[in-house]
């Protein structure tokens, strides 16, 4: 006890505390793992039992997830010219032929127009509108404020029945600029919410002087504001292109075709004779891993983001 | 209200300030910011709102358009209310809400209890932790039904493996006592962090000079704990629980693709349930009162939440 010291923990503690949370993180992420280690695995490796942690990593996933293939028989596998390329290969390796390619890359290309053009909507708008309601004495602001926060609540089912009329009603639905509209109304809130916070941060005296240097309110916004919170603008791009991204809901309930998202396609990929567990997992980790980069390079302004902005560091 | 907010702004915004600028005046200025805001709002989020209403009163099918429409006036709230499919689901959706919000608040306090240790490397495993909450909970439910499988699943291979049980002597989601635990586990794994993420805030604003004017006073570290760490979380940790509250109230795409409301209705939520009505069953009148029901519920368990939390904040 000769450095006693109550508000820094000692080392014993330190290393209690370090035992038991990295215990926790080990768990929580062995699914992911499981979820990465399943896309490299062949067909058989994936269903053994017991489940195999060490395999002889295979590409067959990826190749049956770009792929939609048919059975042919020996002889006729004899017969065929040499293949060409190597997802050839793989292919026949296990007895079959690819027919063409899958939906895979247009439902992932989906995602990212429709994420990227919600994104930029939101962000746009609710820039403008953070600053506005930071800024400027707009009657009933903690009013409206709060009404945007709350069309939040709403169950995005309860939301969807009069939206799926509407859109029938207006052909949006099932295109791209119906989804981009939609997750545009549904991460402005979060946009609104977060800028307003970062625009806040920013001392007004900068626009005042530059006000007082001749600029008008507009060009003091964007020469002033925006570069002043450009960090707070990508982060909270980051927030709702996560947002829409990761959403299931609407496009499940909206979208069958052309403008069918990533979300509700993956889980229906079944390969030749069953639900196709190695093609399944190489889809879902293109899929999340980008959202694991940014979560990574995001961890600063997280719990801003997930809290609307009610909880800063 | 909205029609008069140009001059609302008009009257607010001292002139002097107005004139002073060239260009635009502010007033002008924030209605152009903040009128395609509300515009979208109203447009895709109010209107659909009132539509519902109008919808919930009549015996309108969305799959019938051309079928004369009735009006049925609170037929439809009376039929919701005395539905006993309709209180089942609600019991199933609260043994959820319940549940899920004991674990992550025990789990996720705990884990920003011990994280604020500030071992060596804390950084790196918060991070780490935080991940599954920022994925997807549609493909990740997906897949979490591969892990549930007997046999071939790894959870069950653990959990048999720990339990020294037979791993294909049990299945999660096609059991009917197991099944709502099935969610409750994923959903905790998922959320338990947003919550420790939460306490940690809550933990880090805590100054380190009441601790030491409280260790002066000789009060232990168990006194300490309940009479200055516990309290002082409190306003953080029931924002977390507002949050998941509502979050796992609407709770549809992890739950729907991990067990789809089965097996039966046992792990029927209201989400699930509402979307057999609105888009299976295509009684499209009685889901909007349905939907309308929900949100009236969701909104008022909130505010009379949001006043307690304020209280709680006051002290």
């Amino acid at each position: 006890m000769s450095s006693y010291s109550i508000t820094a923990p000692s080392s014993r503690q330190k290393w209690i505390a370090g035992t038991f949370v990295i215990l926790y993180a080990l768990i929580t992420i062995t699914p992911l793992v499981w979820i990465i280690a399943t896309g490299f695995k062949s067909g058989p490796d994936s269903i053994s039992y017991p489940p195999k942690v060490l395999f002889q990593p295979r590409l067959e996933g990826y190749v049956n997830l770009f792929t939609t293939r048919t059975r042919a028989n020996a002889e006729d596998l004899a017969a065929m010219p040499p293949p060409e390329t190597w997802y050839e290969q793989v292919v026949r390796d296990n007895g079959m032929v690819i027919a063409g390619p899958s939906r895979f890359g247009e439902r992932f290309l989906n995602s990212v127009i429709i994420g990227f053009g919600s994104t930029f909507l939101s962000v746009f708008l609710g820039t403008l509108a953070a600053y506005a309601f930071s800024r400027f004495k707009i009657p009933l602001k903690d009013d409206l404020l709060f009404f945007i926060l709350s069309t939040r609540m709403m169950p995005p089912i309860a939301v969807a029945i009069p939206i799926f009329l509407m859109f029938r009603t207006l052909g949006l639905s099932d295109t791209h600029l119906g989804m981009i509209l939609l997750y545009t109304a549904v991460n402005i809130s979060l946009a609104v919410w977060l800028l307003k916070g970062f625009i806040d941060e920013i001392p007004r005296e900068y626009e005042e002087a530059a006000l007082i240097d001749g600029y008008t309110r507009f060009q003091a916004f964007y020469k002033v504001v925006l570069p002043q919170a450009a960090t707070g603008i990508a982060s909270t791009a980051i927030f709702c292109l996560i947002f829409a991204w990761n959403e299931y809901a609407f496009a499940v309930l909206l979208t069958s075709g052309t403008a069918q998202t990533a979300p509700p396609f993956i889980p229906t990929i079944i390969g030749v004779g069953g639900k196709d567990w190695p093609a399944v997992a190489a889809g879902a980790t293109l899929f999340l891993l980008p959202v694991m980069v940014f979560t990574i390079l995001l961890r600063k302004h997280l719990l801003r983001g997930i809290t609307f902005g009610a909880v800063r560091k | 209200m909205l029609n008069s907010l140009p001059e609302r702004v008009a009257k607010v915004t001292p002139l002097a300030a107005a004139r002073r600028i060239r260009g635009l005046s502010d007033r002008t200025i924030a209605w152009i910011f903040v009128g395609p805001t509300i515009f979208l709002l109203l447009a895709i989020n109010i209107f659909p709102l009132l539509w519902t209403i109008r919808l919930s009163l009549t015996n309108y099918r969305a799959n019938q358009p051309n079928r004369p429409l009735q009006w049925v006036g609170l037929d439809n709230y009376r039929r919701i209310l005395n539905d006993p499919d309709i209180w089942n689901t609600m019991q199933v959706t609260a043994h959820f809400l319940i549940w899920t919000i004991v674990l992550q608040v025990l789990i996720g306090f705990t884990l920003a209890w011990l994280i604020n240790r500030k071992f060596k490397g804390s950084d790196l495993w918060t991070t780490i932790i935080v991940l599954p909450m920022m994925l997807s909970p549609a493909v990740v439910g997906n897949f979490w039904t591969f892990f549930y499988q007997p046999q071939i699943g790894i959870f069950n291979y653990v959990v048999a493996f720990f339990a020294g049980a037979d791993p294909s002597s049990f299945t999660m989601i096609g059991s009917v006592d197991l099944a709502p635990w099935s969610i409750v586990i994923v959903d905790t794994w998922m959320w338990t962090p947003f919550v420790m993420l939460i306490c940690l805030a809550g933990l880090r604003s805590i100054p380190s000079y009441i601790y030491e004017a409280a260790a002066i006073d000789r009060a232990s570290s168990w006194r300490q704990f309940w009479t200055i760490t516990i309290p002082m979380v409190m306003p953080f940790l029931m924002l977390a629980v507002l949050f998941r509250g509502i979050e796992n109230f609407k709770m549809f795409d992890l739950v729907v693709q991990l067990t789809g409301g089965g097996p039966g209705s046992i792990t029927e939520l209201t989400s699930i349930n509402l979307k057999r009505e609105a888009f299976e069953k295509w009684r499209t009148g009685y889901a909007s009162a349905y939907a309308i029901i929900l949100f009236v519920t969701v909104f008022g368990l909130a505010s009379i939440y949001v006043k307690a939390l304020n209280k709680v904040k006051e002290r």
